[in-house]
């Protein structure tokens, strides 16, 4: 569904990202991971038109994306900080989303919407909600138009237990409707149950693209945090022979 | 793009920024006008303060707002939205809810106590200036990406056309007064939006005095219709060029 | 001659030209003349004769000769529409012209296109009175004064009416004059103009829109009361020029929308008091070789500035009037003023050096400046200043 072809990007003497070539498929949920500045949150812009890359080419459904718009129609959105104008409500927020997608009220994906009983606050306005009600509206808005590609940035941070078991099951159920996500994470247990693969970043290229059950084998461990804690040490070892 | 401004708009109007923006308006203007039994006086003494306070707040208050939506402006980036909706609706909403705070605040105790020709010059010039002002402030805000130097910068660029443009006019003035320089000042003039206006103003509170020296300049530009047309046309591109420009880098701008 | 006869001019008469009319008449006769249009070239008047129209009769000049010339006392000529006049730039040519003569009396005629319109020429107790004077000149050259009086004594110019002359009233030389109630309006260059025109006085006129408004020079004895002088606009424009007039007095005249209200140079001992200075571009210039001048009792309200001066010496008196601007405060409440006021303003003086500075006036880096340059005088004339100045304007008792 989407295809990243050698895709560069560096800000000022920064390289973010490094020749990234990737091809993601529908039915397929990705775990992005990586430390902090391994070019995640930019590869997900890219992917959404927020960052221009500098060269390369990204592909949706087979057609180059470049100064496109109507493509984002296929993707839901959960940013990582979901900030609003602070004297728009709820309800607004959503109006507002409703009357970009275009998308007849009947055909409304709710069940975050209902499940987070975000109908009881319609009127609170934005700046008054607690982060975590933000990122229930974000999770809402991502899931609300049925897109065949999901894009959650950090989804969980700032849920309550109870919230975040309620997305994972979301997501779970939208896995298995054949659509593309994408997560990133730094909570690596909520991604066991849900990730089908995970791409590991590292200084702007990824590591590896590998899915998960081929991961867990390699490694020998049944969770993917241990997994990933292997490969951190493999590596760290070659590189200390390497220097040595 | 109505469905974004429509948005925009009514979270604005909202802000307690805006609200406050208007009373001290309105208060203000009232005030002026009980206070001056006359309304050309009344005008003149709003001008000073509308000529300051109206560009000072503008452009603040929308380079706030623009910093502060950084990542509402994401997430509309993130739907299936042009770029050139997003910003215009933007400016639009911001510049709708500017012009009508100032509507509301000024155009309201014209409308009762100063319903004369000068007193709709200086409606139409406070619109025009709020209007202004939000562009300049869309294009020190797209181009800068850290909010405190953003902020710096629309207080720079606030306080060159409040003051230091006038003062760098004035040394001019003095310096080449043996040369004809006459209709160069008029397009000198022009180079600043906050002189338009109160070119505009005192041609009709101070005509008396304009007619003199100056006369023969004012009579041949401002008197005339192809004249005024410029200065209407002038204060439009200054509307639409720094928006323009910030279009375009928006267009490219890694979020 | 038993008693004055009446002739009767007209197509129909008997009698058909003016100038055969004036041909059998004798000194005390009156000539009717009824309504057409007369063409008789320059009719020239010696006998003592009223010359009446009757049902507006007209008297063609036909842009070649002066319609009516009159060498003789006691000559009426009323109820004419005199028009198209020669035009000369060798000799004045006017539609009644007054050669050396006195008691003449010219009155409610129209007069439309001419070069000069009446010229008394070293006349003597004559009435011009009622009469309604238009020219259409395009400039100054083409164009002669509409009422011009030249080495004359004690005439009557009362309820005319002039447009589009080069000076509306001009008077050099004429004394003992009384000009009242005329409405001269629009004409090219001055509304009024008099020289060396001693003990004249000027009442309830109104001199609106002229080119350069109204100049005033070398006289002494004026009274000039109850005028308006108004939308005199431009570059070298007054209401009210004054230079070397001495010993006059200007009193309860208005004036309002002027690029300059007056300018007085070398002028002394006038009193101007009573008067409306409103909405002028400088309500006053005086300039230092005026002396002893008192200003009192005067409003100043809406005028972009108050008073300019071309120098820092001062030896005239601002006392009692009532300035707008003025900020100060009156704690003994006698509805006095507790602080001076100084009507010259540091901007003011600098546009008078640098008039493009014009375009920053009301700038707030201007407005500054001059709030400064108030409270602590340095450059503005240190002696000009009202020290009473008025809490509440003057009631000003208008003839309009």
């Amino acid at each position: 569904m989407i295809t990243i072809q050698n895709i560069s990007k560096r800000f000022g003497k920064l390289q973010v990202l490094d020749n990234v070539s990737l091809t993601l498929n529908g039915g397929q949920c990705v775990a992005l991971i990586g430390p902090n500045g391994s070019g995640k949150t930019t590869l997900i812009k890219s992917i959404l038109g927020m960052v221009m890359p500098q060269s390369g080419a990204l592909l949706f459904k087979g057609n180059p994306v470049g100064q496109q718009w109507e493509y984002r129609r296929d993707i839901g959105y959960m940013p990582q900080i979901g900030r609003y104008p602070e004297n728009m409500t709820i309800g607004q927020v959503l109006d507002m989303m409703k009357d970009i997608r275009k998308v007849p009220e009947a055909a409304l994906d709710r069940d975050l919407f209902d499940v987070f009983e975000l109908d009881k606050m319609l009127d609170k306005r934005m700046g008054t909600l607690s982060g975590g009600t933000r990122q229930k509206v974000s999770a809402c808005l991502a899931f609300m138009f049925k897109p065949e590609v999901l894009i959650l940035d950090e989804p969980t941070a700032g849920l309550d237990p109870v919230s975040t078991e309620l997305l994972k099951d979301k997501i779970l159920a939208e896995k298995n409707n054949n659509r593309l996500i994408i997560i990133t994470s730094h909570v690596l247990s909520d991604l066991d149950d849900l990730a089908t693969e995970v791409i590991y970043m590292q200084e702007g290229r990824p590591l590896f693209h590998k899915p998960l059950e081929v991961l867990k084998e390699e490694t020998g461990t049944d969770r993917l945090a241990k997994a990933i804690a292997r490969i951190m040490a493999k590596q760290g070892m070659k590189k200390g022979v390497t220097t040595v | 793009m109505s469905k974004i401004v429509k948005y925009v708009i009514a979270d604005l109007l909202r802000s307690r920024a805006i609200m406050v923006y208007a009373l001290v308006l309105l208060v203000l203007s009232i005030s002026v006008f009980s206070i001056e039994d006359n309304a050309d006086k009344g005008v003149v003494s709003l001008l000073n303060i509308i000529l300051f306070v109206v560009p000072l707040v503008s452009i603040i208050f929308s380079t706030v707002y623009l910093y502060n939506s950084a990542e509402f402006i994401e997430l509309l980036v993130s739907q299936p939205l042009k770029r050139r909706t997003i910003w215009m609706s933007i400016f639009t909403g911001l510049a709708g809810a500017v012009a009508l705070a100032f509507l509301i605040g000024v155009g309201v105790p014209i409308l009762l106590y100063a319903f004369t020709p000068s007193g709709i010059i200086l409606l139409l010039s406070g619109m025009m200036l709020s209007l202004i002002f939000v562009s300049i402030a869309m294009w020190a805000a797209v181009r800068i990406r850290d909010k405190a130097k953003g902020i710096g910068l629309s207080i720079l660029l606030w306080l060159y056309f409040a003051l230091l443009f006038d003062a760098l006019v004035l040394f001019i003035l003095f310096q080449f007064s043996d040369y004809p320089i006459e209709n160069g000042m008029v397009a000198v003039a022009m180079l600043n939006p906050i002189d338009i206006s109160r070119i505009l103003i005192l041609l009709q509170v101070d005509i008396s005095a304009m007619m003199g020296y100056t006369g023969a300049i004012f009579r041949n530009f401002f008197g005339t219709g192809w004249g005024m047309t410029i200065t209407v046309l002038v204060l439009m591109a200054w509307t639409a060029v720094p928006v323009w420009f910030s279009l375009r880098f928006f267009k490219q701008k890694d979020l | 001659m038993g008693h004055a006869a009446t002739i009767q001019v007209s197509a129909t008469h008997r009698i058909t030209s003016i100038k055969r009319a004036l041909e059998i008449a004798v000194d005390g006769d009156t000539i009717q003349v009824y309504a057409g249009t007369y063409r008789e070239g320059n009719i020239v008047i010696r006998k003592r004769v009223a010359l009446i129209g009757v049902g507006n009769p007209v008297i063609d000049g036909e842009k070649q000769y002066e319609p009516i010339s009159i060498f003789v006392p006691h000559v009426t000529v009323s109820g004419f529409t005199i028009k198209a006049s020669g035009q000369s730039s060798v000799r004045d040519i006017a539609a009644v012209k007054l050669y050396e003569t006195h008691h003449v009396t010219v009155a409610d005629n129209v007069l439309d296109d001419n070069f000069f319109g009446i010229y008394l020429q070293g006349s003597k107790q004559c009435t011009i009175r009622n009469n309604r004077l238009t020219a259409y000149g395009k400039t100054e050259q083409v164009t002669g004064n509409g009422i011009h009086g030249w080495k004359s004594d004690s005439l009557v110019i009362s309820g005319n009416t002039v447009v589009g002359h080069r000076d509306g009233i001009y008077l050099e030389f004429v004394t003992h004059t009384d000009v009242r109630d005329n409405q001269v309006l629009n004409n090219r260059r001055y509304g009024l103009h008099f020289m060396f025109s001693h003990e004249n006085g000027y009442y309830d006129n109104a001199f609106t829109g002229n080119g350069s408004g109204v100049a005033v020079m070398y006289t002494k004895h004026v009274r000039m009361e109850r005028n308006v002088f108004s939308e005199n606009w431009g570059d070298a424009a007054y209401g009210l020029l004054l230079k070397e007039i001495t010993d006059s007095h200007i009193e309860h005249n208005v004036f309002v929308r002027n690029t300059t209200g007056i300018l007085m140079e070398g002028s002394n001992r006038v009193q101007i008091q009573h008067n409306q200075f409103e909405g002028n571009g400088w309500a006053l210039k005086i300039q230092t070789s005026c002396m002893d001048n008192v200003l009192t009792q005067n409003n100043f309200v809406h005028n972009t500035f108050d008073v300019a001066t071309n120098g820092s010496l001062m030896l005239n008196k601002f006392e009692r009037n009532y300035w707008d601007k003025y900020e100060g405060y009156d704690l003994d409440k006698d509805r006095e003023g507790d602080v001076p006021y100084r009507p010259v303003s540091l901007y003011s003086m600098v546009v008078e050096k640098y008039p493009m500075a014009m375009l920053l006036f009301r700038s707030f880096m201007v407005t500054l400046l001059d709030r400064t340059e108030r409270v602590m005088p340095s450059l503005i004339p240190e002696d000009l200043k009202d020290d009473y100045p008025l809490m509440r304007p003057v009631v000003m008792a208008y003839a309009e």
